[in-house]
């Protein structure tokens, strides 16, 4: 199948295999790779749970999320890079387990949420009131499954750990 | 650390049935485990929220009291949390946690945690605007701010290490 072949030609890189076979590399990437997804989902459940209008409620939404999502950014662009390493090192074992897929699936619809958010729910954001603001249905809506889905994220990403069935002579 | 009175006790945890369905039972370890990180990610943006108002970066619009009121009460009410998912792992594995040089790194370091929040806390009660009074009190507030950071990054980091040692 032509995505084995590829999951087969990344595990073969340089950089995979030196992840894969380092001591110490795998754990350090898997470590920074945790903690920036511990401030992409506690950043991100700061705002959802202010367009629930569960907190902040005496904050604007758009006041909050220029002061929130520019952190939510670099900390999901550190997670990307380091899920990306650690996944070339075992491509081919994360590439048949159901939760690194189910998770990046949950990844995809987080982030169709959030652009159907900034492009349809939330165009009139700056006009959403003064205190206390409140937030209408749709983006309510939206902040709830924001919520579900990136709990979902790091459930389905703490399963993966756990359902890794190494092939042949790839570390578990 | 490790001593006869240690071993003693993980042994004794070891041999608990609570501790052998947490060994047998497939689903508990990855779900409390998933509690633990969540309850982190609330602590650590609430941590990073704080700390970028302690240097002026976010949240100018509203006193220093007023904005760590709203993330302050997130970072103790997780700490509980994190507490019960802890030992569940704790009495899970109690040799690999308890007996873990690293384990008992991140001990310390969540104590000292608490302590510098504390530290943070306590003069904004008395002061509201405590942090900001003299350049010497702002000089200060950047100071715990950086290293309020880098002590809680440590615990995450540290926390994922305890798999590896």
């Amino acid at each position: 199948m032509q995505a084995d072949a590829i999951l087969r030609w990344l595990e073969a890189t340089p950089v995979a295999q030196a992840i894969a076979e380092g001591e110490s590399l795998f754990p350090w990437i898997e470590c920074i790779h945790v903690l920036a997804i511990t401030l992409v989902v506690g950043s991100i459940a700061i705002v959802d749970l202010r367009l629930i209008g569960f907190a902040s409620r005496d904050h604007a939404v758009s006041r909050l999320t220029k002061d929130v999502l520019p952190c939510t950014w670099v900390a999901f662009a550190v997670a990307a890079v380091t899920g990306a390493l650690l996944f070339m090192s075992k491509a081919a074992t994360y590439g048949h387990n159901f939760f690194f897929l189910g998770k990046m699936i949950l990844l995809l619809l987080a982030g169709t949420n959030m652009v159907l958010f900034h492009v349809l729910i939330g165009r009139d954001v700056e006009r959403w009131g003064s205190t206390p603001h409140s937030t209408p249905l749709p983006a309510k809506i939206a902040g709830v499954c924001s919520l579900c889905l990136w709990v979902a994220v790091v459930a389905f990403g703490r399963w993966i750990g756990f359902t890794l069935h190494p092939t042949v002579g790839a570390a578990g | 650390m490790r001593t006869k009175a240690l071993d003693q006790l993980c042994a004794w945890l070891e041999h608990t049935p609570m501790s052998q369905t947490i060994q047998t039972v497939d689903w508990i370890v990855p779900a409390v485990q998933t509690i633990h990180i969540l309850a982190i990610a609330a602590v650590m943006a609430s941590v990073l929220m704080i700390n970028l108002r302690l240097v002026g970066l976010v949240g100018r619009d509203q006193q220093l009291n007023a904005f760590s009121g709203r993330f302050l009460p997130v970072i103790w009410w997780a700490l509980p949390v994190l507490l019960v998912t802890g030992v569940i792992m704790i009495v899970g594995e109690p040799v690999r946690s308890l007996e873990n040089p690293v384990f008992q790194l991140k001990m310390a370091l969540v104590l000292s945690a608490i302590a510098i929040t504390l530290g943070y806390q306590a003069p904004l009660k008395k002061n509201p605007v405590f942090w900001h009074v003299s350049g010497a009190h702002r000089i200060a507030a950047v100071v715990l701010a950086l290293v309020s950071f880098m002590v809680w990054v440590s615990i995450v980091l540290a926390g994922r290490w305890i798999a590896y040692f």
